[in-house]
């Protein structure tokens, strides 16, 4: 049943460039993909954890840092993605190890001092970051062929990375580690009982949160072609979490659709609409009041409502 | 509540793309209106100075009835956020989708860095006021124009005038601690260092900082202090040392000594010089223009932003007059930007190098009370200021750029 | 000499008015669990307001008043019709306090522009009192006093009266409030004005020295917050301690370790939570 829509929506993401006007609206999408797979990141610990980051950014941001080092050093782009995402993994183990010391709040204050002090070493170690200023990148890779310097051939390889993304997202929440990891979110002590390590299975989480946090980092620093201390700064986490709950928390589509609602109002709705910080803060609002547990939740429960009561009527 | 949603703009979006991708340039070259694209900051901790920069922009239009050299203009305005990637989405927006002919803004440095190399591919003409000193030194963008100045090219005669006219011996200097406040106290510390005088201490407190007191409290040796803020801080930093009942004398930045600014001191910043690139005093007609303009329309004395912007349409009026309304050629275009020389506008004479950056009148002034107002008062005015003050361009190219620890402090 | 004098007269000053602006985030967070994330636009919103009053020709006094009761008042608002069906619910309070928070800026940027608003000190606390030959200013030293009068008058009020004695129920165990009969919703309503009262009040008294413009929200909010870390959430000894804390670590920190200033009080914050995780003075999680 669910087969054909998903057909449909693979084509029309596949063709997006060759129907949509214009190459800034191709780039709005590229933007949006690798936001979604920064808010898939993220969902993998608010959702299915139940483990609330908002230092993550931290991590979007340091896969850039590192790549841009590593890019202005010269080293070819594959060798980028290792160092970028070693980077990554890294400073996520470190930061799983601390921020696993708190659950609850806990966890989200530590990982707000987290994600603050890599901001500030962005801001600080001008020798390293160039301080406010950042780092300024040029070119984009040539994977087998392919070019990225286009807005259509960036897009195609955001979205492949994007689908790879979804699809091991797919795989985790039907396996038993992901199986268990809802365990741990929703019954830590039970689980404990019965055998399991619930602190490593956290850390395993936060690492495939992380990885992916990373991948989408070094998307944003390819099309951004710079990386600066705003990309690290409490205000992109929370957008990041705001994507994820507004989307629903603990679904595969939620966060897409929230990072299309925030990259939308953001840098769309913006041209037409001059006090869209304040409509983006109502539309928080309105979601939680009306559809407390996200839109796609939301809909879906709307959807099934609706037709019960036609079925009824 | 403005909750306005521009259709006309929406339209223009949405129909005018295929017609641009459609049709040759030069087919619809003359018929169509300039288009010019505002990269400003209207939500967010900067939007006090993105507003105003619109308002320059949106004075300097109504006072030429929407029309330059012939043709009438349409004004885009792109809201950043004050965030280097709106930025760049934004710019995309003005280049790629609404088809501008040319950018004014954005506010920040870092705005700036993030979307020069794109604009320079897009051949795209940027008349900004961000100060970032390299963009016309040692990194310079051929399609650049800076009206304004340089970070530093403020502080060079601020530096000079306490050296030589205050006597001044020893400066102790406080600045954001982010590019814009390395470089000016980098430039202020070489010139009066060159004069004669020393930097004792140099202090940096975050961009972010509720109380500037720690700092303040670490102010003592010294003749005087000279402030680099920016935004609002310049406000907090004077009433907070004020309170602190600390008596040297503050010198001051453009954005310190800012006039639009003045308006929200009290008595705690009568006595500060400041240097600027604009003063509110300077008897030119269109200065007068744009005071009396600014206050019919938004009830706002114009400060160094809203002048800027103002002086910006002065520019591209005047490139536009060269190459007889035409912006296609984008070469020809920016050599007639570059090429701009003006005597009558509300900053004075000034002239373009040939990296793009301003050569012009810098004022220092002495902030008074006057009735119920604060006004600056212009006490010198320094002409013909290059970005590189009195020094050599080759040898000043060949020092590394100003920072925060170059030059490095005598010890 | 002085440079350390003057840094710990201001330590007590920040902490005085972190003081008021984190009571009542903590004793939000302590009995309803809300994490408050609109509590900086509390602080801000109360400082634009009291601009207006002032203008209008209050006084300063009045005017903070004032200002803390219409910022009470919007509190409540979104206490009764927003927050009360999300119980339980953190993920989406966050959300929902974080939309507020975009929405409150938005409004104040377009009522009161972008420019920063100078609050004048009160006439008679202007300039220093000389004390054994050291100046304090004399506005600072108010603060500090009246921080020290509001912990008290927090104190007994949560210590002495009935409706303290149900807060402090509530803190404890909500459900079991619930069941010996306290109307914990009505209480949700009362302690959620109290505490955005006290943040608008914090903002009008910090007025004087901050100054009112936009992104204060953002500058405030983060230090309560870790006042709230370090002292424990719903103590009231915690918040006042936690808050000296914070106001001697940012004064020394910033002066002492200029190299740090970004992270001078995040990386004491994250020592705690890793070593202790409830706080100073917080009971551990159940």
């Amino acid at each position: 049943m669910t087969r054909f829509p998903l057909a449909l929506a693979f084509v029309a993401l596949a063709t997006l460039p060759l129907w949509m006007p214009g190459t800034y609206y191709v780039n709005i999408a590229s933007q949006i993909l690798f936001y979604a797979i920064f808010a898939l990141g993220v969902n993998v610990l608010a959702g299915y954890a139940g483990l609330v980051s908002l230092g993550h950014a931290g991590l979007f941001g340091i896969a850039a840092y590192a790549g841009a080092k590593a890019i202005t050093a010269g080293y070819g782009h594959s060798v980028v993605a290792v160092i970028a995402l070693a980077t990554t993994l890294v400073t996520a183990a470190v930061f799983a190890a601390l921020a696993l010391r708190g659950t609850g709040l806990g966890f989200v204050m530590i990982t707000v001092a987290l994600g603050q002090i890599v901001w500030g070493v962005a801001y600080r170690w001008i020798s390293i970051t160039n301080g406010d200023n950042g780092i300024t990148i040029t070119g984009r890779p040539f994977p087998f062929g392919l070019s990225l310097a286009s807005p259509r051939g960036f897009y195609w390889a955001t979205l492949v990375v994007f689908l790879l993304a979804l699809a091991s997202m797919a795989v985790f929440v039907a396996s038993p580690f992901g199986a268990s990891l809802q365990g741990t979110r929703d019954q830590p002590r039970r689980m404990n009982a019965l055998g399991y390590h619930v602190w490593m299975i956290r850390f395993l989480a936060f690492l495939f949160s992380g990885f992916w946090s990373g991948v989408a980092g070094l998307l944003y620093l390819y099309y951004n072609q710079f990386v600066s201390p705003q990309m690290v700064a409490l205000t992109a986490s929370a957008e990041a979490l705001l994507m994820v709950i507004s989307g629903g928390t603990a679904t595969l589509l939620g966060p897409i659709v929230g990072a299309v609602l925030v990259v939308v109002m953001k840098n769309v709705a913006s041209a037409y609409i001059e006090r869209w910080n304040f409509v983006l803060g109502a539309i928080f609002v309105v979601i939680v009041v009306f559809m407390p547990d996200g839109l796609v939740p939301g809909t879906v429960r709307v959807a099934r409502w609706a037709r019960s009561a036609l079925g009824r009527a | 509540m403005a909750l306005s949603v521009d259709r006309r703009r929406f339209l223009v979006g949405a129909g005018g793309l295929t017609l641009a991708t459609t049709l040759p340039r030069a087919a619809r070259a003359q018929s169509r209106p300039v288009k010019i694209g505002l990269l400003t900051v209207k939500t967010g901790p900067l939007a006090s100075g993105g507003i105003q920069m619109e308002q320059g922009t949106i004075r300097f239009l109504k006072d030429r009835n929407y029309t330059l050299a012939g043709r009438k203009v349409e004004l885009i305005v792109g809201d950043t956020g004050g965030n280097p990637a709106g930025t760049k989405t934004k710019i995309q927006e003005l280049v790629e989708r609404d088809g501008v002919d040319m950018i004014f803004g954005p506010l920040a440095a870092f705005e700036l860095l993030a979307i020069s190399d794109y604009a320079a591919q897009a051949k795209m003409p940027i008349l900004s006021l961000a100060a970032a000193e390299d963009m016309t030194q040692r990194k310079p963008n051929a399609y650049f124009v800076r009206a304004s100045g340089t970070s530093a090219q403020y502080m060079h005669p601020l530096a000079d005038y306490a050296a030589k006219e205050m006597k001044l011996k020893r400066l102790i200097t406080i600045a954001d601690d982010f590019a814009f406040g390395h470089e000016q106290m980098a430039g202020f510390q070489r010139v009066f260092e060159d004069a004669g005088g020393r930097i004792v201490k140099k202090l940096w407190p975050p961009l972010v900082t509720p109380d500037y007191t720690p700092y303040i409290a670490q102010i003592s040796g010294a003749d005087a202090v000279v402030q680099g803020f920016a935004g609002s801080n310049p406000l907090k930093f004077m009433k907070q040392y004020q309170d602190t009942g600390l008596k040297l004398p503050v010198l001051g930045n453009g954005t310190a000594g800012d006039e639009a600014l003045l308006k929200s001191y009290g008595d705690e910043a009568v006595g500060m010089i400041s240097c600027s690139a604009y003063t509110g005093d300077l008897d030119t007609p269109s200065n007068k223009k744009l005071i009396d303009g600014m206050v019919k329309d938004y009830g706002n004395i114009p400060g160094l932003y809203s002048a800027g912007l103002y002086i910006n349409g002065q520019v591209a009026e005047a490139a536009l007059e060269k190459t007889g309304g035409k912006t296609d050629d984008r070469e020809a275009f920016i050599r007639a930007l570059r090429a701009v020389s003006l005597t009558d506008t509300p900053r004075g004479p000034f002239t373009f190098d040939r990296l793009g950056n301003v050569v012009g009148t810098f004022y220092i002034r002495r902030t008074e009370r006057k009735g119920d107002k604060l006004v600056n008062t212009t006490i010198k005015s320094y002409p013909k200021v290059s970005q590189f003050w009195t020094y050599d361009e080759k040898w000043f190219l060949a020092q590394p750029v100003y920072s925060r620890d170059y030059p490095p402090l005598k010890s | 000499m002085s440079l350390w004098f003057v840094l710990a007269v201001n330590s007590i000053t920040l902490g005085g008015l972190l003081f008021l602006l984190s009571s009542g985030f903590s004793l939000i967070f302590g009995l309803m669990k809300i994490p408050n994330l609109t509590h900086g636009s509390f602080f801000m919103l109360g400082a634009y307001l009291a601009t207006s009053l002032i203008a209008y020709g209050l006084d300063f006094w009045t005017a903070a008043l004032l200002g803390g009761l219409g910022v009470a008042l919007f509190g409540g608002l979104v206490e009764r019709f927003i927050l009360r069906r999300l119980a339980g619910a953190e993920l989406a309070q966050v959300l929902v306090t974080l939309g507020l928070s975009f929405m409150v800026a938005d409004v104040c940027l377009m009522v009161w522009t972008g420019d920063p608003i100078r609050i004048a000190t009160p006439a008679a606390l202007r300039g220093t009192a000389s004390v054994a030959g050291l100046g304090f200013p004399k506005y600072r030293l108010a603060i500090s006093l009246i921080a020290v009068v509001f912990a008290a008058g927090l104190w007994a009020l949560l210590d002495r009266t009935r409706l303290g004695a149900m807060i402090r129920a509530g803190v404890d165990d909500a459900a079991m409030a619930r069941v010996v009969g306290i109307r914990v919703s009505r209480l949700f309503t009362i302690v959620f004005c109290l505490g955005a009262w006290l943040a608008g009040f914090a903002g009008v008294i910090g007025g004087p020295i901050l100054s009112v413009y936009p992104g204060l929200d953002g500058e405030m909010l983060p230090l309560a917050l870790v006042v709230v870390i370090l002292g424990g959430s719903g103590s009231l000894l915690g918040s006042l301690v936690g808050s000296f804390v914070v106001g001697f670590l940012y004064n020394f920190g910033q002066a002492m370790f200029p190299e740090l200033a970004y992270v001078v009080l995040f990386l004491p914050m994250l020592i705690v939570l890793v070593l202790r995780p409830q706080g100073l003075f917080g009971r551990p999680a159940v």
